[in-house]
């Protein structure tokens, strides 16, 4: 690998916050996307001449739009009980990446073009006029956010920097400043089915790939059945899974379940990535537009559940969105949520005695489990609100004996972003990544040093990549990362139930 | 009637209609600005009843507050609380006879002004030496805590040092509420306090100080986890629909 022209945060003992260092990432913006990914998506291929006018423009369609942008861009006091919340600033010292600095860059500007305050006292209210310089400041700062709403957990009046990116992002976007990640991603779904640009005979290939590993392994043949119309469970899950490591042992532990449960399921080459790379542009037209292929799979493969393998965001547009973007799902089996997550169907499982494991196939795995902030903070597992942090962590204890818990502040609702969510998940954002990792990596290096701990458990496909290349900044190794399904998969003992 | 009371008069009139007036308006943009997806912030409630809990528990604990930072929560709690409490004591010079409940507060409503100082000290304080907070501090953000210990300090100037003609004052503040005008104590200190209030209300519409009623309006606050077992569909969406 190799390594970038910056230095990876020191761990220190205790964490701690760093003093501010003014202009420290504003060094770091992702590409911009070219005319055509633009084009695809429904936006212009570069910025126009008027593009002020637009700007202003389009905020004031937003802010009629979302409530929730005009309540936080109007309700903030400036506390400074969200300022050592963001794992980016924690991990850079750039004061922008406070998340009320943050807000504020896109605050200033609507407080100078909307607000009394701000027409007639700019100074005296911090507003702004909207200049070239602000742009790039917007560019560069609402692309080092990941969304992850950890400081919405801790303002008094719960103000969602997420929903201030998501806002920013479609902004930009309507100027031709596209984030190429991003964009280009939500391109190849429309055209391929997937993030990743897997097409469907590919795909089908994959799977059997598997089904000969799986058999191979354990004598058992283990179906990963594609476009299979009739089947009871549409799975949909992000398509890291169909082939990267630690991702696609995931997959594996999907499949055993389904078979020992006797649940027969399908994959759709249609609908073949949970992501929804949507929300991350805040794109309501493209997120629709990206979720509605699950509802089009559905009907295709006639099926009677749709179940979302492991991934953060895609679990957040799938929990708290699919049914109003893509609903409603009334041709499903009412007897199950829909969406339901993977690790919802196995605790159930688990509940009710249908699957057999062997405990001891995970013991030389001492493991914690590393809560995904869209999970965490945007969605639910279960029928009681945290069940998104006990369920989890029922089924690692369920299939493995040694299990340890991140610090308190560093988990369940606190829990810190990997560091590479909300759309920045790419090579040219690298040294952003590293450093926001920083806060997950200190935690984790307390569990390893207290207990030995050898393996992190997420259930994210962000997750699970940006760790994969952020560990070994840190010093842990690569592997330590891997999917809550590959220890189900380690333990499962197939063909001892019917 | 005495220019000074004209000019008081006037403006508390003026006051009270922006406050009236402004903050019905923005209450009314918060509310009609839809929320076309489900964001609570979760862990959050799975029933009406869940969120209305959870929203007193925000607003009368600042429990998200809480869980922040502590130096923060202190004053700001403090302050805020304190408030209400002097708040209340001065509904006295409104009503005659003063309502019992009111009768009963007062003697927390004194001692409360100094609360509310300590409060806004601190918060002061903290937004002067802690680097971070200085960073997001505009101009407004000091002067409008200046103006609020303006308002404290010469409401307990005029009740421990410098004692204004209290029954005068209330002749006058139940005279503008009877649009019976009387005559304004011509006190220096009365006059401090005052004119401070009648600002603090005209900039309430125009200010942060919208974060009272935006509090309420916050969908990661307000908003029912249930995004599964209920259809959530706004206007602009559901429009978005009937096109294809």
């Amino acid at each position: 690998m190799a390594k970038a022209e910056f230095e990876t945060p020191e761990l220190k003992e205790f964490p701690e916050i760093p003093a501010i260092q003014v202009g420290s990432m504003a060094h770091s913006k992702p590409f911009i996307a070219k005319a055509e990914f633009q084009e695809d998506l429904g936006f212009p291929g570069e910025l126009p001449d008027d593009w002020k006018d637009k700007v202003i423009a389009k905020m004031g369609e937003l802010l009629k739009k979302y409530r929730s942008l005009q309540v936080y861009l109007d309700s903030c006091v400036k506390c400074g009980a969200c300022t050592d919340k963001c794992h980016y600033f924690l991990g850079t010292g750039d004061p922008k990446n406070m998340p009320v600095a943050r807000q504020d860059l896109l605050r200033a500007v609507y407080r100078r073009y909307f607000t009394f305050a701000g027409k007639y006292f700019p100074k005296l209210v911090g507003a702004v006029d909207l200049t070239k310089e602000v742009l790039d400041d917007w560019y560069s700062y609402f692309h080092q956010c990941s969304q992850c709403r950890r400081c919405s957990v801790f303002c008094p009046y719960g103000i969602d920097t997420a929903e201030v990116s998501m806002a920013a992002r479609e902004i930009l976007d309507s100027i031709g400043m596209g984030q190429k990640y991003c964009n280009e991603i939500i391109g190849k779904v429309y055209k391929i089915g997937n993030n990743l640009g897997l097409p469907g005979p590919a795909l089908i290939d994959t799977m059997e790939g598997l089904e000969e590993e799986v058999k191979d392994d354990t004598g058992i043949d283990v179906k990963y059945p594609v476009d299979v119309v009739g089947a009871d469970v549409l799975l949909v899950t992000p398509s890291a899974d169909f082939f990267a490591e630690p991702h696609v042992d995931g997959l594996i532990g999907y499949g055993k379940v389904f078979h020992q449960a006797g649940i027969s399921w399908t994959v759709s080459s249609h609908a073949s990535e949970a992501a929804n790379f949507g929300m991350f542009i805040g794109s309501y037209d493209n997120m629709r537009k990206v979720a509605m292929r699950i509802r089009e799979a559905a009907i295709e493969l006639k099926v009677k559940r749709i179940v979302i393998g492991e991934c953060g965001h895609a679990w957040r547009v799938a929990y708290s969105f699919l049914n109003t973007l893509a609903g409603p799902f009334d041709f499903l089996d009412p007897k199950y949520p829909v969406p339901q997550h993977i690790v919802e169907v196995t605790h159930d499982l688990i509940q009710r005695g249908a699957l057999n494991f062997d405990k001891s196939a995970n013991d030389h795995l001492r493991i914690t489990f590393h809560d995904s902030c869209n999970v965490a903070r945007a969605s639910r597992m279960g029928n009681m609100p945290g069940g998104q942090f006990k369920l989890p962590r029922e089924v690692i204890k369920a299939v493995a004996n040694n299990f340890f818990d991140m610090a308190p502040e560093t988990i369940h609702e606190s829990t810190f972003c990997c560091g590479g969510g909300g759309g920045l998940l790419t090579d040219d954002l690298m040294e952003l990544r590293v450093k926001g990792a920083m806060p997950r990596m200190q935690a984790l290096k307390q569990v390893v040093d207290d207990h030995d701990v050898n393996h992190l458990v997420a259930i994210c496909a962000i997750c699970k990549s940006q760790f994969s290349k952020t560990l070994p900044y840190y010093n842990f190794p690569m592997h330590m990362i891997g999917s809550l399904h590959a220890l189900v998969s380690n333990a499962i003992q197939l063909g001892t139930k019917e | 009637m005495s220019l000074i009371t004209t000019i008081y008069t006037v403006l508390f009139y003026f006051a009270t209609a922006i406050l009236i007036v402004g903050v019905a308006r923005k209450i009314y943009i918060f509310a009609s600005a839809p929320a076309p997806l489900k964001i609570p912030t979760t862990p959050a409630p799975t029933t009406r009843s869940g969120v209305v809990y959870r929203l007193l528990r925000e607003v009368i604990l600042f429990e998200s507050l809480f869980k922040s930072n502590k130096w923060i929560w202190l004053f700001g709690w403090t302050f805020h609380m304190a408030m209400w409490a002097v708040l209340a004591r001065h509904l006295r010079y409104f009503m005659e006879p003063v309502a019992g409940l009111i009768t009963l507060i007062q003697p927390i409503g004194i001692y409360a002004g100094f609360g509310m100082l300590i409060g806004l000290i601190g918060l002061f304080g903290r937004r002067i030496f802690v680097e971070r907070i200085r960073y997001i501090s505009a101009p407004s953000d000091y002067l409008m805590l200046l103006l609020i210990i303006g308002i404290a300090v010469t409401g307990l100037l005029m009740k421990f040092v410098e004692h204004t003609d209290i029954v005068a004052v209330k002749a006058y503040t139940l005279g503008l509420v009877y649009f019976d005008i009387q005559p304004m104590p011509e006190d220096p200190i009365l006059m401090v306090h005052l004119a401070s209030v009648a600002l603090l209300m005209i900039i309430f519409p125009i200010s942060k100080l919208l974060h009272a009623p935006g509090v309420f309006f916050s969908p990661t606050r307000n908003q029912v986890d249930n995004p599964r077992e209920q259809r959530h569909l706004s206007p602009w969406a559901a429009q978005l629909e009937s096109k294809n």
